[in-house]
């Protein structure tokens, strides 16, 4: 598919909404002042916008711990993001989920899970109601379960890709192959040491992509929305990336090689790739992409801000949203 | 005697009785870290808590086991080598992820003993981290001991600090039941008085931390350490109380519950978990039945509200029982009844 000019432009600014995102709760972290454990995306953005960049808001997604890129890509209120992450009222979960619950369902996004594996079968799920939907008439509407190289050990994930092809339903599993899960290698802890072979012995399309070239995933992505919105079942994507960060901030990251980071930020830097293609084409200036970059950063700065200034939930919100019986 | 936080005296008790029995393995999620990883170094983190540090370097991959994420095939390999003469310590990195492995928990370790007629032990110690307090949210901080305490043929113990922690994990390992073993978060790094040398801490028998008059405390893990604070301010009004510590929630020392509920009357029982079918409803059902002719005054319950943990700060405050709602339910029972 031709990107024109304006959607690139719109692509741009997503990815890098979401580096800004978490490279300013990099540094608001570290003041102590946003509480839990917070894992960041940044060095993935190819991956969920690249992924995401087709879907409609009637398309499901379902995420992981590391889940802000998803959300954003997926289009969630930044500003409600930053709240929630904050633990504030008027938080997009009213601060009751934090960074790693963050859910919009009126985009389609079915929320984040702190259960590694706990998402894929609710992709599934999700992917039968797009299936009976479209037998109805309706659209062909699509369900991205995304897990890292981590999860793809989960038997959780073994079955709903199991499924997933038993029902031949419009699911696409997408796993973001980092290198790590948390501590550990994925050349240690995948067995076989290929996610897209595993998944291709399910019995669907499965292909790998380097994650950290948008047009690549965007490409990818393509093929699985085709099959998938026509009734051809799901498929799977490996994406090879990297996060720039440590597993969750705080993280000293000793089983890293020292220089790899800086390495990864020279060499596979999904912005910098992407900033070099659009302006190479000529379609797109330097100049216009910098424009962007100030108001992203003035839209992220706004709303760290608001969310510093925001109050704390009320208590009468400990006890709502749930059936209580005494 | 050394000052030791709850983290190094499990530890501790991780690398003596590894010393002391080859059978003994550790296997979990990234338990020395650093496998499969690009910087050489093999143990890269030793939990992601610190708590078993050090087991690697010492017993080898062999016997320190980093696995995948996968919580049904750790318990379950962990049970299936106990059937096979180990003596396994899996780990858990959150008690919350008991979710995943339920099943090898209850249908298969709890069980085996029993259902073959008693020709098996299942000699098998599930570790993990549980409880609410540190902004982890609604699927990374519950405190489950309730739901596993439910559970026939399983043992169940969580610590309130450091050198019961140690005792009762020595005890757990060379116990010929599986035994889960609930270590709150916020209990890590704080210090105790701990023994250098191996020692034993029985299951069933409660401590009583406080001895007083007025009311009997019980407490569960970390909910001790609020009581104790509630206590020194009750105290400074004159009002003086038991405090129990059951150490296990099962088995269950009834009998320091009873005898102490026999001399003051009273009861209150903290406990972190929401409160149905809670360990605070079943020390509560233990007054009414046996404990009836005790009672001057109905049992208070002091528990988390019945909702999932919140994550804001502000929410997770009101959520976990603090000193506060425990000297005022003190007060109220001493105050009403005296
Ligand atoms: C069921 C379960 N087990 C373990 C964890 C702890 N944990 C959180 S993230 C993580 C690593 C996940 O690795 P991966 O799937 O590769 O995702 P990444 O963090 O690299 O994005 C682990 C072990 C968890 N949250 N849930
Ligand atoms: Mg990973």
């Amino acid at each position: 598919m031709q990107l024109d000019q304006a959607r690139l432009l719109e692509i741009y600014r997503r990815m890098q909404t979401i580096r800004e995102f978490e490279e300013r709760l990099h540094v608001e972290i570290a003041t102590g002042e946003i509480p839990g454990f917070t894992h960041l995306y940044a060095g993935q953005e190819a991956v969920a916008v690249g992924v995401c960049a087709e879907l409609t808001d009637e398309d499901y997604i379902v995420s992981t711990h590391r889940g802000h890129g998803h959300c954003i890509a997926k289009g969630c209120d930044v500003p409600g993001m930053m709240l929630e992450i904050y633990g504030r009222r008027g938080g997009l979960c009213k601060g009751k989920g934090g960074s790693m619950h963050i859910a919009d369902f009126d985009k389609g996004m079915l929320g984040a899970n702190a259960i590694v594996g706990g998402g894929p079968p609710l992709a599934v799920g999700a992917a039968i109601a797009c299936q009976l939907r479209r037998a109805g008439g309706g659209a062909g509407r699509v369900s991205v379960a995304f897990g890292g190289d981590g999860s793809c050990n989960q038997g959780t994930v073994f079955e709903a890709m199991n499924l997933a092809v038993v029902l031949g339903v419009p699911a696409i599993f997408v796993f973001e192959n980092n290198g790590y899960s948390e501590h550990t290698g994925a050349d240690y802890a995948v067995g076989s040491k290929d996610i897209t072979a595993r998944s291709a012995a399910f019995g669907m399309p499965a292909e790998r992509v380097d994650g950290s070239d948008f047009f690549a995933v965007h490409a990818a992505m393509q093929r699985a929305l085709t099959r998938a919105r026509s009734g051809g079942g799901p498929s799977t994507i490996e994406a090879m990336t990297t996060r720039f960060y440590g597993h969750f901030e705080g993280d000293p990251q000793n089983y890293r090689a020292k220089g790899e980071v800086e390495q990864q930020r020279a060499t596979m830097d999904c912005l910098k790739r992407f900033r070099a293609a659009v302006t190479a084409g000529g379609c797109i200036t330097a100049a216009e992409l910098a424009t962007i970059d100030r108001e992203v950063h003035e839209q992220i700065d706004a709303a760290v801000r608001a969310a510093r200034a925001a109050p704390m939930p009320s208590e009468a919100d400990l006890t709502s949203d749930v059936y209580i019986s005494y | 005697m050394p000052q030791l936080s709850m983290r190094d005296a499990i530890n501790q008790a991780l690398h003596q009785e590894m010393e002391r029995d080859s059978r003994v393995i550790v296997l979990g999620e990234d338990v020395s870290g650093g496998a499969g990883g690009t910087s050489g170094e093999r143990e890269a983190s030793g939990g992601i808590f610190g708590v078993t540090k050090g087991l690697l370097p010492r017993f080898g991959a062999g016997r320190v086991i980093d696995t995948p994420i996968s919580e049904s095939a750790i318990i379950g390999a962990a049970a299936g080598a106990a059937l096979a003469g180990l003596r396994p310590v899996a780990e858990l990195m959150f008690a919350d992820f008991v979710g995943v492995c339920m099943d090898q928990i209850y249908n298969q370790v709890a069980k085996f003993r029993y259902m073959f007629g008693g020709k098996s032990t299942c000699p098998l110690v599930i570790r993990m981290a549980m409880g609410a307090g540190m902004n982890m949210g609604a699927q990374h901080s519950q405190a489950i001991y309730g739901l596993l305490t439910a559970i026939p043929g399983l043992k169940v113990v969580v610590p309130s600090n450091a050198r019961d922690a140690k005792g009762l994990l020595i005890e757990a390992i060379r116990d010929d039941d599986p035994v889960v073993f609930f270590e709150h978060k916020a209990l890590y790094p704080r210090k105790a008085e701990v023994p250098q040398e191996p020692y034993r801490v029985r299951f069933g028998e409660a401590s009583l931390v406080r001895e007083g008059s007025d009311a009997t405390v019980v407490a569960i893990g970390r909910m001790v350490v609020f009581a104790e604070k509630a206590l020194d301010a009750l105290a400074r009004d004159g009002i003086s109380c038991d405090l129990i510590d059951p150490r296990s929630t099962s088995p269950l020392d009834e009998e320091t519950i009873l005898e102490s509920l026999d001399s003051t009357g009273r009861l209150v029982v903290v406990d972190e978990s929401p409160p149905r079918c809670s360990v605070a409803a079943d020390i509560a059902a233990l007054a009414a039945t046996r404990g009836f002719s005790s009672l001057r005054a109905p049992v208070m319950q002091i528990t988390a509200p019945h909702t999932p943990v919140p994550f804001s700060p502000a929410l997770e405050r009101a959520y976990v029982p603090g000193p506060q709602r425990i000297e005022a339910a003190v007060r109220q029972l001493v105050g009403t009844t005296r």
